[in-house]
């Protein structure tokens, strides 16, 4: 270690002097669940990393809390008659935290660094762009390979931010350690697994809307320990409180609580046809009368103090995009047990693989004993998460029990997980109709079309039962009272935009 | 034989240790199921990312291969970077240093303060309703398993009492009070095991220097019991308690892991766990090998004292 | 004086660690409910007279649970110890006889072994093995194996120079046979002790991993796994985390005694 030396030491010592007086500045602090990844938005892959590339850098486009894609750093998008290349427009004037401008060769820059870049987790989002334009200073055009609607979507997260060309060529594979984007703050320094400070951008394009000096992020992993910095004001806000919180928050006076549907789902993903073992549930009757003899509504009550939402399809209740021709089926233990007698397996014994993690624990020793009251005997095996999803992948399972995070575009949380050689489709259910409506369903821009789409592909997926989509829980977000102005979004990010700390 | 001799001659024994503990550490790695690439990637299933991770961290390359390479960066002072986080590991290390000897002291400043009274006093006072009281408090000390204790603790005077936080650490050098109180209760957890350890061989010692011919030459000169409790059979008795609170103090370095989770200490005992959950390799080696490290130094520290507290061994 | 305070504590020990033992024995006849009966309609019930400890967080009986949980911490307690028993006496036995590379060898990776807590060799077995009981239980004697292995070996070193083995080498017996006859009756004494005190720390052990959910497996029955599910409803539902912790305190309580009354009985050293 090297010791300061003295000259540092005054300096520092005067800056401290020269700052401090300044007590109005607001420091607003956020509890986060976990220590964040690389901070480089196209090697980064934890969803909390997310939470503070929300101060650190915008990104192309947004979402509202109800889904609907907005502009950010570019202001409009038009999409080419066969959807094959869409131009989008930037905003002008728009920095980097270095000074470098954010014009079109920037944008340029930022997309092919996250295609060509090895190692890139963002190549899967916007691998389809097959090369990029720039029409002028601030309009680009993005071809695609194929035609798929569900881009601009990806432009509204980690493929959509922007970090400054200059640094990133300087810093190569080290950016991650000192980002430089164009986001409201920028980045100060990362005490790992202590606390990552930002600081207002003096020269952000929106900065009038920004009206917090300092942001600081802790990853505080246990659930008691981030509710008691809450409490006592040591925190301002925590992202994802658990639902056993939520009476304590409830309770006191100086706290609030926001939840609402995540656009993810937690489900149990059958093995349909993936080697061997798929033996035992290939056949659909078998994986409907599991369904059917899992009461969801109790399980959540159970579990969650009913503070999640039974769910059944691969987004919630609330989405635009279920279909409501298809609700939660209330438990039918009779019709369960004569599924299995028709699929000649009356006494079906399973195995579940669960990780030593507590929500999934306690759910799976629940739907246990429902099952065992419709004949069926399913045993639980503990496997660590890696483990877990190691054996899904090589099929080195019957059932698990998983989530998906979700994405705000519905393509995101069905595609890759159901069609015929989707990455995510562990179970290797496979129906060419499903893949047909899936593809068509990425290639139509109107809405209504897409529900048509999906609504027909639910009726498949909900008849074929390859996975059993159990709950959605909701984003549960704990903030002082002091804080003001927060919109709660269902991806759990904070938005900085118009919060305020009193 | 000469300490300088002495020192020599434990150092050269310490090479093929400190050789098979690096590659016990190694083997950890190989240890842990489940693929560290795949894990780092989460729910991303891109073949080509996965493929470049494995390739950035030589995870495709043969297990001697790897261990050469690590082998060849830690001689020269290089832990490598975070898996995770692609932070440097002996950043994360230095950073979680500090938490973990400050929590380490204040729990050895609990384990002497009960620890050497209580041991002194049992053997000072032996056979007698005192003697089998420390005892008793001793072997709780030893019995309750730290996590429940811990547990316990934080229901008590942090659920129904409010008067300490269950936890939310922070630095001495940000909020003093706080950290003292976010301190106590797992110190306390830490420092009560350690109590037993030192009031026995404590009370271990005292008996033997209390027989010694000097204590009886003392006595016979018709000196006050407690000067000869105190001046002249406890200053004997320290040493191999000294000796022992060394060999105590490596092993509460690495040996809280629990305690800091269930406190949610930022230690090296979080570190390490998060790290072995993660596969985060790196890191896991990292607190391993430098916990051991301190562990074997601890180990010398404590024979070297040992060897010059006496003579006799100096044949 | 000291005898007598002394007799009644280990008296009082073997009588509470032979009744863990019959409760474990028994446990199908004690235990008012089935221990992994789940009631999703009476979960996190504070005690009362159905369900005297309460219920847990699926619904179970807590005192049915505790009762029998009683067996995956005894035998997490005896089988580790056996286990680094058989393998450290021969290998003690060796190391201590054949000295030269071989005694170098053996006890610098028992140093190295040493050097790396107990813990975490425990976490990294039990997570490489797979969470399971038995897995914890291999963990675990493995973790505890250099203890004894340079127990082994210092007792054999300490006796290869005493008189009547160097006689019995000169009445040319083999090798086999000292080490059978001569030195290990006299290594029985202290593994004894060791074991006792080492039985205490594996009950410990294994409910630390089955809390790190790297033991016994739900929804089977063992303290430290109901002390891991009872952690989140500490302030909601505190008796399922009181009694698990309450019973293996007293349990490593009277193990450790019991160890103390025998080490006193057998090592002359502390009389």
């Amino acid at each position: 270690m090297r010791w300061p030396r003295p000259l540092t030491l005054v300096l520092a010592l005067s800056l401290l002097l020269a700052v401090s007086p300044a007590g109005a500045q607001s420091v607003l602090r956020i509890g986060l669940n976990d220590d964040p990844d690389a901070l480089d938005p196209t090697i980064s892959r934890a969803y909390v990393g997310r939470l503070v590339f929300a101060g650190l850098c915008d990104k192309l486009f947004d979402v509202t809390p109800d889904l609907k894609i907005v502009p950010q750093l570019a202001t409009g998008y038009e999409w080419a008659p066969d959807q094959r290349s869409v131009v989008l427009k930037l905003r002008s004037g728009v920095k980097f935290h270095d000074g470098e401008p954010l014009n079109a060769e920037a944008v340029k820059f930022n997309i092919e660094h996250h295609i060509n870049t090895p190692g890139s987790f963002r190549k899967t989002e916007i691998g389809q762009i097959a090369s990029v334009d720039v029409l002028n200073e601030t309009t680009v055009r993005l071809n695609l390979s194929e035609p798929l609607v569900p881009l601009l979507a990806a432009l509204t997260d980690r493929s959509g931010m922007m970090v400054s060309p200059k640094a990133a060529r300087a810093l190569g594979d080290k950016l991650g350690q000192k980002p430089v984007c164009a986001g409201p703050f920028r980045f100060v320094e990362r005490v790992a697994q202590g606390k990552i400070v930002l600081e207002k951008f003096s020269d952000y394009w929106d900065k009038a809307n920004i009206h917090i000096d300092r942001v600081e992020f802790v990853p505080i992993t246990d659930s008691t320990a981030r509710l008691a910095s809450l409490r006592s004001g040591d925190l301002h806000m925590i992202e994802r409180a658990s639902p056993t919180d939520l009476p304590e928050i409830r309770g006191d006076s100086k706290l609030k609580v926001t939840g609402v549907p995540e656009l993810g789902y937690q489900m149990i993903p059958l093995n349909v046809a993936n080697g061997p073992r798929s033996k035992t549930l290939a056949d659909a009757r078998v994986r409907q009368a599991i369904d059917l003899a899992i009461d969801r509504e109790t399980l959540v009550k159970t579990v969650f103090n009913n503070e999640y939402i039974p769910g059944n399809q691969w987004v919630s209740p609330s989405n635009y995009y279920y279909n409501a021709k298809l609700p939660v089926r209330p438990r039918d233990v009779a019709r369960a047990r004569q599924l299995l007698k028709e699929a000649g397996q009356p006494s079906l014994t399973f195995t579940l693989i669960v990780p030593p993690e507590r929500d999934r624990q306690e759910a799976a020793q629940i739907i246990q004993a429902m099952l065992a009251e419709a004949g069926i005997t399913m045993h639980l095996q503990t496997q660590e998460n890696v483990t877990m999803l190691t054996n899904g992948r090589k099929g080195d399972f019957e059932a698990y029990f998983t989530f998906w995070s979700g994405r705000p575009d519905p393509d995101g949380n069905v595609f890759t997980q159901s069609t015929c050689k989707g990455a995510q489709n562990d179970s290797h259910y496979c129906n060419a109709d499903l893949d047909a409506l899936l593809t068509r369903a990425r290639q139509v821009a109107s809405p209504a079309e897409r529900k048509k789409l999906y609504d027909a592909a639910t009726e498949i997926l909900v008849r074929d039962t390859p996975r059993l989509i159990l709950w959605h829980r909701r984003v549960f977000t704990g903030t002082s009272a002091r804080v003001q102005g927060f919109t709660p979004y269902p991806d759990g990010i904070i938005r900085f935009k118009g919060l305020k700390l009193n | 034989m000469s300490l300088a001799r002495f020192v020599a001659r434990r150092i050269v024994v310490l090479v093929p240790t400190l050789f098979f503990v690096s590659v016990l550490i190694f083997s950890l790695q190989q240890l842990l199921p489940g693929d560290a690439a795949l894990a780092l990637a989460g729910e991303e299933r891109d073949e080509t990312a996965v493929a470049a991770i494995r390739a950035r961290y030589h995870l495709d390359r043969p297990v001697v291969v790897q261990y050469a390479i690590w082998m060849g960066k830690v001689l020269r002072g290089d832990l490598g970077e975070s898996l995770r986080s692609r932070l440097p590991v002996s950043e994360l290390l230095a950073s979680k240093l500090p938490v973990t000897l400050e929590l380490a002291f204040a729990s050895m400043l609990i384990a002497l303060a009960i620890g050497i009274p209580a041991g002194v006093l049992s053997a000072a006072r032996r056979g007698t309703v005192a003697d089998l009281a420390a005892n008793l408090v001793a072997l709780s000390g030893l019995s309750v398993p730290h996590f429940w204790l811990g547990i316990m603790l934080i229901l008590l005077f942090a659920v129904r009492l409010g008067w300490l936080p269950a936890s939310g650490y922070v630095a001495p050098w940000e909020n003093l009070g706080r950290n003292l109180t976010t301190i106590l209760l797992p110190s306390i957890v830490l420092g009560t095991g350690v109590a037993g350890v030192m009031m026995r061989h404590t009370r271990g010692a005292m008996l033997q220097t209390l027989s010694a011919d000097y204590v009886r030459t003392a006595r016979a000169k018709s000196v006050p019991e407690r000067l000869v409790i105190l001046k002249h059979a406890l200053r004997n008795a320290l040493i191999p308690v000294i000796t022992l609170g060394a060999i105590e103090f490596g092993r509460l370095l690495s040996g809280a892991v629990l305690t800091e989770q269930i406190f949610a200490i930022p230690g090296f005992g979080k570190l390490l766990v998060d790290g072995v959950f993660n596969r985060d390799y790196a890191v896991v080696q990292g607190v391993v090998l430098v916990s051991a490290g301190l562990y074997v130094l601890l180990n010398l520290l404590a024979d070297v004292l040992y060897f010059v507290a006496n003579p006799r061994l100096r044949g | 004086m000291r005898r007598w305070l002394r007799r009644p504590a280990a008296l009082i020990a073997s009588g509470v660690v032979a009744a863990f033992v019959a409760v474990a024995l028994a446990a199908p006849h004690l235990a008012p409910y089935d221990p992994i009966a789940t009631d999703f309609r009476a979960v996190r019930k504070a005690p009362s007279g159905a369900h005297v400890l309460g219920t847990d967080e699926v619904g179970r009986d807590v005192l049915s649970r505790v009762i029998w949980g009683a067996r995956a911490s005894l035998l997490a307690g005896v089988i580790p110890v056996a286990l680094a028993l058989t393998v450290s006496i021969p290998l003690g036995l060796l190391s201590g006889y054949a000295g030269g590379w071989i005694d170098g060898l053996i006890m610098r990776l028992t140093d190295a072994m040493l050097a790396i807590p107990f813990l975490i060799v425990a976490i990294a077995l039990a997570a490489f093995l797979g969470p399971s009981l038995t897995n914890a239980m291999l963990a675990i004697g493995i973790a505890a194996l250099p203890t004894f292995l340079r127990l082994a070996r210092g007792t054999v070193l300490a006796l290869k120079t005493e008189e009547y083995v160097e006689a019995a080498r000169a009445l040319g017996c083999s090798h086999v046979r000292i080490a059978g006859r001569h030195i290990f009756p006299n290594m029985v004494a202290p593994l004894l002790i060791q074991s006792s005190l080492t039985v205490a720390a594996a009950v410990i052990a294994e409910a630390s991993l089955s809390f790190l959910g790297l033991g016994q497996q739900p929804p089977a029955p063992s303290w430290g796994s109901m002390l891991n599910a009872a952690q989140r409803y500490l302030s909601q539902a505190p008796w399922i985390a009181l009694y698990p912790g309450l019973v293996i305190f007293s349990l490593v309580m009277a193990l450790n005694v019991l160890g103390d009354a025998l080490r006193d009985a057998l090592d002359p050293r502390y009389g």
